[in-house]
């Protein structure tokens, strides 16, 4: 409930510009050359202090992502990618082998400060219980700049760390895992992400361990012309549990910036893996100018009996958004689970939704999907639900509801739904509404201004998917509701 | 307080009201009654500053400011309050929160500051047990499922929180048991202060046995054509609209 009126309050401190990150961080960086070829790959490879068959691996993804076309089933339009055009690393100018914060450019601190991010533990320690908690990994452009709590994952076992440090360190578990959820050869846009990944973040939970604190990573596309291309593996041992949070932001620019991120979840036996997105890459402003074309692989695989894979996503930023983060449900009694809002205004293009492809016995999903558009905006649920002929008791719930705000803005629905196995049970609801009039005058009667009764409503209509946040994550969600729909009415 | 004056008001080609003129001092409590269509809840709308209605001619006038250039959440910030006959439904907003959102968007508009939340629960908590709103019906969406009477009920417990300085409650007593109809009364009642004025739109006399009215007024075909004291609702209650609506045709 305070959330709502916090949200409010952040709407009103909002003037011309609703979205309050497009700052630019001035600091000196690194680029790669313009364009993609086997030298660019050898640059990244190099720069990482990678091993020879990390190299290998992305030159592997490279040949074939040269056979490769970009997909078009999407309901997304825009002009065509010139990825020749593009730098494939960018990383701020810094002193060799950070060893800690205190050498972190303090331009780059302020950056995450004002992001409302702290990475100096001293700060997030003041007043914060233990239990609340949040170990944070900055990505900013192609580099991690900084992992917190570090050592204290470190005492109950659990490796938190960017993804091009793990491939030095634990050169086993990253052979063993990367790759296996998300193969090379994917799709155009995770075997280009393959090819050049340049950071993320990497999680190990080792057996019968439960992470102590939240793990979230926080990724910043701050560069011009630079395509992020993050690559993010979670491994959940048997019995382990992770829970984890991505945040997402970049500067108000007039091009389009490319972000092509891989995540791989691996929970094996009675493991759980909780992943939650909260993105707003910049969005493009309200001629559709600019904005993050974000076209995004993220796969978990249930590879253990009993384990368990929620997705929450909310998704308000980017001018293009195709994401279907998705659930393998392998072991026997897995269960997969995706929540999503997505809010798409102005000139956004959102075609967004999950797969759960049911594998093993008695495994069941759930989907439940808030999509709302406004602006002149398009918004399409894509879902996918299939049982395989081995997947006894496969059940699946899905339900899709549709919010329209205005009429100049759309809303799809595309179920796919396939089963070869006779038991399989998979119930799918769907909905589209709009805002009534009659709702707004109500709450406006009772004192809400128009942004106020809108944000109300809305999170109204989200509170389901909301309740699967994070407490303090929820809070940030519900905040970045209102600013998304700022303008949406009147 | 309140000064309407030959107030026209059209929606889609109809004129709905054609002329009304009511004025309203603190502490008055007016009953309007009236047939079915007669343009009751079209008033209370255009109180309300509803939007879908054309003001034609006239006026609305409230503690000396003009209500039609303002919004209805401003409005609704200068202390009017109008308990709908048919509430809203606002699925997955907990009617607590509802109420929280609504007395700090007023507050905020009178520059006041937040109601700190312990002493807010404090507050929905006293006012809910005195017009008998159960714990469980105020975390549940408002209005969501509600029985018609349980509709009502939140409405009030709306007003009772909320303590503006003119009510408008339109058929409140409909859709209400006889043990609800005493129960919502005595709330009304409570809320009687010589600072607040109400206005009770009803059709029956039974709920102005509880409520006394002042005044009582009959609306007809978008016209009051005809104000007395509060004896005149007996007399409808005796005879109905007939004689009024044919002395408004002749
Ligand atoms: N949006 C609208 N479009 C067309 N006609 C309307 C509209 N709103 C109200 N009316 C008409 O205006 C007239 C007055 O309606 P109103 O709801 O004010 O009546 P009322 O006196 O409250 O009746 P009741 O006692 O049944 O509640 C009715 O004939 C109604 O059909
Ligand atoms: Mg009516």
């Amino acid at each position: 409930m305070a959330a709502v009126q916090e949200t409010i309050d952040q709407v009103k401190a909002i003037d011309v510009d609703q979205y309050k990150y497009g700052f630019v961080t001035d600091i000196e960086s690194e680029l790669a050359p313009k364009g993609l070829n086997e030298d660019i790959i050898r640059f990244i490879s190099e720069k990482k202090g990678e091993p020879e068959w990390m190299f290998q691996w992305r030159l592997d993804a490279f040949k074939r992502w040269q056979t490769m076309i970009e997909p078009s089933w999407a309901r997304v339009s825009y002009p065509k990618i010139d990825f020749q055009e593009l730098h494939y690393y960018a990383a701020p100018k810094k002193k060799e082998g950070l060893k800690s914060l205190d050498e972190v450019d303090p331009e780059i601190l302020e950056t995450y400060k004002k992001l409302g991010i702290p990475l100096a533990e001293q700060e997030i320690l003041a007043g914060v219980a233990p239990e609340n908690r949040v170990a944070v990994d900055a990505v900013f452009d192609s580099v991690s700049v900084a992992t917190t709590f570090k050592e204290e994952l470190a005492k109950a076992g659990v490796i938190f760390c960017p993804i091009s440090e793990a491939i030095r360190d634990y050169p086993d578990l990253v052979k063993k895992y990367l790759g296996s959820v998300v193969p090379i050869s994917d799709n155009y846009y995770a075997t280009l992400n393959s090819a050049v990944f340049s950071d993320g973040s990497f999680v190990y939970v080792p057996e019968g361990v439960r992470c102590p604190m939240e793990l979230s990573t926080y990724f910043r596309i701050n560069e011009q012309n630079t395509g992020q291309f993050e690559r993010t593996l979670i491994i959940a041992d048997k019995g382990a549990y992770v829970s984890y949070l991505e945040g997402c932001t970049a500067p108000q620019r007039d091009e389009n910036q490319l972000h092509a991120a891989v995540v791989e979840l691996v929970a094996l036996d009675d493991a759980e893996i909780k992943y939650s997105t909260v993105q707003n890459w910049y969005p493009g402003d309200s001629e559709g100018k600019g904005g993050i074309y974000n076209f995004v692989t993220k796969r978990g695989d249930c590879r253990g009996k009993n384990s368990k894979i929620a997705w929450t996503q909310v998704e308000t930023g980017s001018a293009i958004t195709w994401k279907y983060p998705s659930c393998i449900l392998r072991g026997d009694n897995s269960v997969g689970e995706f929540y999503s809002i997505a809010i798409s205004n102005g000139h956004q293009q959102i075609d967004s939704g999950t797969k759960m492809i049911h594998l093993g016995k008695n495994t069941s999903s759930r989907i439940i999907s808030k999509g709302i558009s406004a602006g002149v905006s398009e918004n399409t649920y894509r879902g996918q639900v299939s049982a395989h002929r081995k997947a006894t008791n496969a059940r699946n719930f899905t339900q899709c509801d549709s919010l329209l705000i205005g009429d100049k803005c759309g809303a799809h629905t595309v179920p796919y739904i396939e089963s070869k196995n006779a038991t399989a049970v998979f119930e799918h609801e769907a909905t589209t509404s709009k805002i009534s009039d009659d709702q707004m005058f109500y709450c406006q009667a009772r004192g809400l201004d128009e942004e106020e009764a809108v944000a109300l409503i809305v999170n109204g209509f989200v509170r389901d998917v909301i309740q699967q946040l994070p407490m303090e994550f929820a809070v940030e969600a519900q905040k970045l509701i209102g600013i998304s729909l700022e303008g949406s009415v009147g | 307080m309140l000064e309407i004056k030959n107030l026209h008001a059209h929606v889609e080609g109809n004129d709905i009201l054609r002329g009304i003129d009511l004025t309203v001092k603190p502490g008055e409590i007016h009953a309007i009654m009236g047939p079915n269509g007669s343009g009751k809840s079209t008033l209370s709308y255009v109180l309300a500053g509803k939007e879908d209605y054309e003001i034609t001619e006239g006026s609305i006038t409230y503690n000396g400011k003009d209500m039609l250039d303002l919004g209805a959440d401003e409005r609704a910030a200068a202390g009017m309050f109008l308990a709908f006959q048919y509430p809203i439904e606002i699925p997955g907003v907990a009617t607590m929160t509802f109420l929280k959102t609504a007395l700090n968007a007023q507050r905020r508009a009178r520059g006041q500051e937040d109601l700190p939340t312990p002493e807010f629960m404090k507050l929905v908590k006293e006012k809910a047990k005195d017009l008998n709103v159960s714990p469980e019906m105020l975390r549940r969406p408002l209005n969501v499922g509600f029985s018609g009477g349980e509709k009502k009920r939140a409405e009030i417990l709306q007003m009772a929180l909320l303590e503006p300085s003119l009510c408008i409650l339109d058929e409140t007593d409909s859709g209400l048991d006889i043990d609800a109809l005493r129960i919502v009364s005595e709330g009304v009642n409570k809320l009687r202060d010589p600072n607040r004025a109400m206005i009770v739109i009803t059709h029956y006399q039974r709920l102005l046995n509880h409520i006394v009215p002042d005044h009582v007024h009959v609306l007809s075909r978008g016209k009051i054509v005809k104000s007395g004291g509060k004896e005149l609702a007996l007399e409808l209650e005796e005879n109905g609209y007939a004689d009024f609506i044919d002395e408004e045709a002749a």
